[in-house]
């Protein structure tokens, strides 16, 4: 298949696959009532018992992403397995607009999936592509599939081949243990990348999801550090008197903001990878923390307690011009572009907790759309259409994940311990 | 060292300091306070929580005739939401390191910030610092090396106790004196 399984994710699978793994599951919490409906129907399998279903990986991503609403396979009485078997009246009786049908065979010591999207109302075949995948790729196998078939209906890049890195934690006081994670977007695979007695923290993908940037204690002081995936290998970027916190890689991976309180308070530099400069741009007796770039490298986003409670501001680099943009409440923190730069996703306080809110910045209107009283740390995903976040189930921190426009959500549970610090990778392929 | 509730806490401080024949006067008093708070004349802060280089001067001499080897058996204090100001009822106790630090000048201590979990963490981490700044320029006020101490904010990343009630949130809200 594509170049897809054989690069970056073999070598990634290789090199973690004898390391602890804490998975997480999928809960959906909220349907979008804007859900287009879709059928995927079970893939024949030629007799042979393999070890992912498929269409079940494909029917759950998108679900998850809140612009399908797949058909249950109890209603489905028909189960073609290719696109010329496809009596389009019936599916059309089931109120189906698409349909994504497919069969998996052995070929050598791996597999050979072939699919076909079909539009149901319009009678044709809009997709129909034959791609391998090993034993061990199947699962990738299905969510690349699943950006296909998204991209086809939606217009939008599929996201769901993509992956996404958080922090564990488990017990308090001076006996807590914490770990750094990474996991394939819908939970599967996780890796340890690191892990420690001492608080891990902001993790920060590269532009070219090869190397995480992160804030780790292990020395009891904090440091940034960034660290190679594949190979293992890190350096220790920046080790500053006081706080050394929330990398954030520029687009074109060459610069790294964060938060450095070296002067006595924090503020935000840009640390230029290669040469190791530092450049300030903040400069004042306040809080300036949390930068994070817009998608075209021009400007950054941060927050500062600069007006008396954080709220959010942006830079302009060349200019120096810094403008406040959140004025709704008086808890705005942690903002993220959207992928198009003409939104943020940020942490908003109100009567109701603290929540993930979007706000436009053509009109300033900001929506709250996350629904619980502890949710943070938003992380957009490299498409736009979700953002992932830290949040709070019965005593247990969980991640949740909601839809940009705020109408589907699900959560990532964790059987043992907290989950926090989610951190959406760019696009892998 | 970690106490059950927030209360206990407070009232062992005080008892700590009572013995040491140094506690605060004046300062608004919580309800767990009572009427346990008699301060010796003369030996107290004046004035209420804010930290300030004119009002904790006076004390500063005196404490230093009671030189003493032992390191303050109370070693965290407790801040109010949102806030980086001393509460009246700790001056007493960083009272006691300074005298402890100023007799001890190869003593050194790390002042570890920390917050409750509200708020997001890279912020939190500032406010730690604040904190843990807070308590550091009290010391220097105090006759302290700025050499003897160090700063490290956790942020809300160590809590004291686990929970998201007012109480967890209480206790996790402090500068931990780390020897």
């Amino acid at each position: 298949m594509k170049a897809l399984m054989t690069t970056w994710l073999s070598a990634l699978l290789l090199m973690f696959s004898t390391l602890a793994q804490a998975n997480l599951t999928i809960e959906i919490t909220r349907g979008s009532d804007r859900a287009t409906p879709i059928a995927v129907v079970p893939f024949a399998a030629d007799g042979e018992n393999l070890p992912e279903d498929v269409a079940q990986i494909i029917s759950d991503n998108l679900q998850r992403s809140g612009y399908f609403e797949p058909l249950d396979r109890q209603a489905m009485y028909d189960r073609p397995s290719s696109g010329d078997e496809v009596q389009f009246g019936q599916w059309r009786g089931l109120d189906v607009r698409y349909l994504v049908v497919g069969r998996v065979s052995r070929e050598g010591d791996g597999f050979r999936i072939r699919y076909e999207l079909m539009d149901v109302s319009g009678s044709r075949r809009m997709l129909g592509e034959s791609v391998t995948a090993s034993r061990n790729e199947l699962r990738g196998g299905a969510h690349y599939i699943s950006d296909q078939i998204f991209e086809s209906i939606t217009g939008i890049r599929g996201a769901f081949a993509t992956r996404i890195a958080y922090v564990t934690a488990r017990g308090a006081g001076d006996d807590m243990q914490f770990a750094l994670y990474v996991a394939d977007a819908d939970g599967h695979n996780s890796q340890e990348v690191l892990s420690s007695r001492e608080p891990i923290l902001s993790p920060a993908w590269s532009p070219d999801g090869r190397k995480l940037a992160y804030v780790s204690f292990e020395t009891e002081r904090p440091a940034i550090y960034i660290q190679e995936l594949a190979t293992g290998q890190r350096v220790r970027a920046t080790s500053f008197e006081g706080i050394n916190g929330a990398p954030a890689w520029s687009p074109d991976g060459r610069r790294l903001a964060m938060a450095l309180s070296k002067d006595g308070q924090p503020e935000i530099y840009i640390m230029d990878v290669a040469s190791r400069n530092f450049e300030r741009i903040t400069n004042n007796n306040n809080i300036d923390t949390e930068p994070s770039w817009s998608p075209d490298g021009r400007s950054l986003l941060f927050t500062s307690d600069r007006s008396g409670g954080p709220q959010l501001y942006r830079y302009t680099v060349g200019s120096g011009e810094t403008e406040r943009l959140t004025f709704t409440g008086n808890y705005n923190a942690r903002g993220r572009f959207a992928p198009d730069g003409e939104s943020i996703f940020l942490v908003h306080r109100s009567n109701n907790g603290y929540q993930i809110a979007r706000q436009d910045l053509g009109s300033g209107r900001l929506v709250v759309i996350s629904e619980s009283r502890w949710d943070e740390s938003p992380s957009v995903a490299p498409n736009g259409t979700m953002v992932i976040f830290a949040t709070q189930q019965g005593n247990s921190g969980v991640l949740g994940a909601v839809s940009a426009d705020g109408r589907a959500s699900y959560r990532l549970p964790s059987a043992q311990g907290d989950v926090r610090e989610p951190a959406w990778s760019p696009f892998l392929n | 060292m970690q106490f059950k509730s927030h209360a206990r806490s407070l009232a062992l401080a005080l008892s700590l300091a009572l013995v040491a024949g140094c506690s605060s006067t004046g300062g608004t008093q919580d309800g767990s306070m009572e009427g346990t708070r008699n301060g010796a004349a003369g030996t107290g802060v004046a004035g209420s929580g804010q930290v300030s280089g004119t009002g904790v001067g006076a004390n500063g001499d005196r404490a230093g005739q009671q030189a003493d080897g032992r390191i303050p058996e109370v070693r965290t204090i407790y801040f109010d939401f949102d806030r980086d100001n001393i509460r009246s009822e700790f001056e007493s106790v960083l009272v006691a390191h300074a005298r402890y630090l100023r007799s001890n000048g190869n003593a050194r201590v790390v002042l570890q910030g920390h917050t409750d979990e509200r708020g997001t963490r890279e912020y939190n981490m500032a406010l730690g610092e604040r904190r843990a700044n807070s308590v550091k320029r009290f010391l220097e006020v105090q006759g302290v090396s700025p050499s003897q101490l160090e700063i490290v904010s956790y942020g809300e990343e160590r809590p004291a106790v686990r929970g998201n009630n007012d109480d967890a949130h209480a206790q996790n809200r402090r500068v931990v004196f780390a020897y």
